[in-house]
């Protein structure tokens, strides 16, 4: 057990510092069509992309706020006190040593190169809007996967990169994709070729240093037919008491016979709004599998999603989610079949501490004419405190006499005589809040790699000490 | 001598008086036995003992080598020292019987001492052979889709692993089968010893024809009625309880 030992003393704020670094490129507070233009040419970007972006603009401005969804949060974040990009120019470092000190000193702190060096392909760090830091193994470079930046993707493979960018999640999806389209900036490229498979996974980290602001990735995954590959991504910020956006969008690309795996961990800082848009296109006999653990953020809204389009594909969404008192998770799964015996699976877990709140949103969509598809659903949700809430929104259309789904939930409430059975073994009544919970998740926490889930338990804990009283 | 001493307790349960001024005491390197009918008090002795947030001490005192327990959060009571082994053991699902055991040997180590691991898993295994409990036993959780015998077997297991100075067995023979109650009892019967002191609770007299406890106290409408050495108990399971409350005995302290 690491409960109470001084690693964890330095863990809790893990995230919560930053220094002071100056951006040399600065597209200055709020957003209008002059911002779009400075990030375009900052950038040296192509005229199709300046066209893009506006109309993606028009159509932020267009969407009103889902605030049927989330609640009346979202109208927290004021949009005209944001800074869209901030870099300190040149282009992202294939050594540490070459990264500024600041931000060097930053992702020390977080313990990236360390992990690098330990268990990793690839590696890429963003501060604010750019990657400073992008490298990969010689070995798996070698075989032709190619582990970059958007920015420098879109320069040095305009090819791939525009083939699929925002053919998976168009513009309009919705609000936060739009904004998003509008001023992406970093985010990472990826393309493993045909039969490829990267043994070790691709890591990227997401760190946002600055106060009132907005950080928009755009990430875009190629895995080629029969190839695999796993990517993973962190993301920390310190806590400002101004809200701090993150609206990220992500698009997967397994060719036939590919496996992408998709793993986050989240850890933002509560004044955070995570607004996610993520989803994967698998063609036949392809894999998709999105893991994903949210902790932290005032509210996180993200559904990772797979459309099942060629036959025998599967899809598959592993997640947990913990909501600590002030704290709403808005998460779920979709999962949209578009072929023959496609198949589907959806576990989802959360966790509702004080006065956190843990939505479930799930959507599977079997047509009428398909034959042979199979989804199942399980979520659980494990409530902390007599204030904490929880509410599961499960949409399943499954049509057609060959189809099946299976949708099981639970509620339930660490019981009080648990605690006390593990308080009479010498565990103090935070340490056992924290066993149970650990214990709830203990199944999915074991799909993530173990330098994760390592750090998850750690991150229950933590949460789960602030919780007793 | 290092003892528990209490003294004229009296507990509520939701204003309903259960425990009505009882007092008893047990010594390290003693086995007690309490015996009495359904209803008489005996489960509650137990539970307000480890510290159960649902009774209420009113009156009296429990005393630990001579310092009050009743202020001690039920952990505190543990690291202190106090073992209860539950009638009805608790399901941790998820959590390993083996993470378990760690985190509470961990939870009485000084801040920033580490349980050494290789030491922690030849005790647990020696000690399962001893309650012939299978190596795979440790990866399944706590007390989850465990048959009753099991569930028993695995708190003795705990017992044999915290080691306390005081343990109370709150009718650990209830729901086995006699294989599995010769098991529980030679488990029990290794721990014995000068370092350990005893107090079986239980409602039938079988237990102790394997644990043979050097003295047997019949609790009856929440007091000690009657107190006297393992002959006792023989007696007991000739007559019945009934003849104690047509004798209408005063209460006896023990010892």
């Amino acid at each position: 057990m690491s409960t109470e030992t001084d690693s964890i003393a330095i863990d809790r704020d893990i995230g919560n510092f930053f220094y002071d670094v100056t951006s040399t490129r600065d597209a200055g507070v709020g957003l209008t069509e002059k911002t779009i233009d400075y990030i375009v040419d900052v950038k040296g970007e192509p005229e199709w992309l300046r066209e893009f972006r506006k109309n993606a603009y028009n159509i932020f401005k267009s969407k009103p706020l889902p605030t049927h969804w989330a609640g009346d949060e979202l109208k927290e974040i004021d949009f005209d006190v944001i800074r869209y990009y901030l870099a300190s120019g040149g282009a992202a470092k294939r050594t540490w040593e070459e990264v500024p000190e600041d931000i060097k000193r930053t992702f020390e702190r977080l313990g990236i190169p360390e992990s690098e060096r330990k268990f990793l392909a690839g590696v890429e760090a963003q501060f604010d809007s750019e990657a400073v830091y992008s490298n990969i193994k010689k070995a798996v470079s070698d075989q032709g996967v190619i582990f970059m930046g958007s920015t420098d993707a879109l320069k040095e493979r305009p090819d791939l990169f525009r083939k699929w960018f925002g053919k998976v999640i168009p513009t309009g999806d919705n609000k936060f994709s739009a904004l998003n389209s509008a001023v992406f900036s970093g985010g990472s490229f990826i393309y493993v070729p045909p039969g490829v498979k990267v043994k070790h996974p691709l890591q990227a980290y997401f760190r946002i240093n600055a106060e009132n602001f907005g950080q928009f990735e755009r990430t875009l995954i190629i895995a080629d037919e029969g190839s695999e590959v796993m990517y993973m991504e962190g993301c920390t910020a310190p806590k400002f008491t101004t809200a701090t956006l993150h609206s990220a969008v992500v698009e997967l690309v397994a060719m036939r016979g590919a496996k992408i795996q998709y793993i986050t961990v989240q850890n933002w800082a509560p004044n955070v709004f995570n607004l996610v848009t993520k989803r994967g296109l698998a063609m036949e006999e392809a894999e998709i599998k999105w893991i994903d653990c949210n902790i932290g953020s005032r509210l996180t809204m993200k559904y990772p999603g797979v459309v099942l389009k060629g036959r025998k594909a599967r899809g598959e969404v592993i997640s947990i989610a913990l909501a600590g008192d002030g704290q709403h998770q808005d998460t779920g799964a979709k999962m949209v079949h578009a072929a023959d015996e496609t198949t589907s699976n959806i576990v989802s877990k959360s966790i509702s501490i004080g006065k956190g709140r843990a939505t479930y949103r799930g959507l599977v969509h079997v047509p009428k004419h398909l034959k042979g598809c199979k989804n199942n659903t399980e979520c659980d949700a494990l409530l902390i405190n007599s204030s904490s809430r929880t509410d599961t929104y499960p949409a399943i259309t499954v049509r057609g006499t060959g189809n099946s789904t299976q949708h099981e939930a639970s509620v339930s409430q660490i019981n009080a005589e648990q605690i006390f059975y593990m308080q009479q073994r010498g565990l103090s009544e935070g340490q056992a809040m924290s066993l149970a919970v650990n214990g709830f998740v203990n199944d999915l926490v074991s799909q993530f790699p173990m330098e994760y889930s390592v750090e998850l338990k750690r991150l229950i804990d933590l949460e789960m000490e602030g919780s007793v009283g | 001598m290092s003892s528990i001493v209490i003294k004229e307790l009296r507990v509520s349960i939701a204003d309903k008086e259960i425990i009505r001024g009882l007092s008893l005491e047990f010594s390290k390197g003693e086995v007690h036995a309490v015996m009495g009918p359904n209803g008489s008090g005996k489960s509650t002795l137990a539970k307000v003992m480890a510290g159960h947030p649902d009774y209420q001490v009113t009156g009296g005192d429990i005393l630990m080598d001579g310092v009050s327990i009743l202020e001690m959060a039920p952990d505190e009571r543990s690291r202190q020292g106090l073992f209860m082994a539950f009638q009805y053991p608790m399901e941790i699902p998820g959590v390993s019987n083996a993470i378990f055991l760690r985190a509470a040997l961990q939870a009485r180590l000084p801040e920033g001492e580490e349980l050494d691991a290789t030491e922690f898993y030849h005790q647990m295994y020696e000690k399962m052979d001893l309650l012939e409990i299978r190596r795979e036993f440790t990866a399944r959780s706590v007390n989850e889709g465990f048959s009753g015998g099991e569930k028993k077997r695995n708190e003795i297991l705990q017992l044999a692993m915290l080691e306390p100075g005081f343990a109370v067995l709150d009718e650990t023979d209830s729901g086995l089968d006699i294989d599995a109650l010769k098991v529980v009892a030679k488990g029990v019967n290794t721990l014995r010893g000068p370092g350990v002191g005893f107090l079986l609770i239980t409602h039938y007299q079988r237990l102790l024809n394997y644990i043979v406890p050097d003295f047997v106290h019949v609790m009856s409408e929440g007091r000690i009625v009657r107190s006297g050495g393992k002959e006792l108990a023989l007696e007991l399971e000739s007559r019945g309880y009934d003849w104690l409350k047509a004798e209408k005995v005063e209460p006896v302290g023990a010892n």
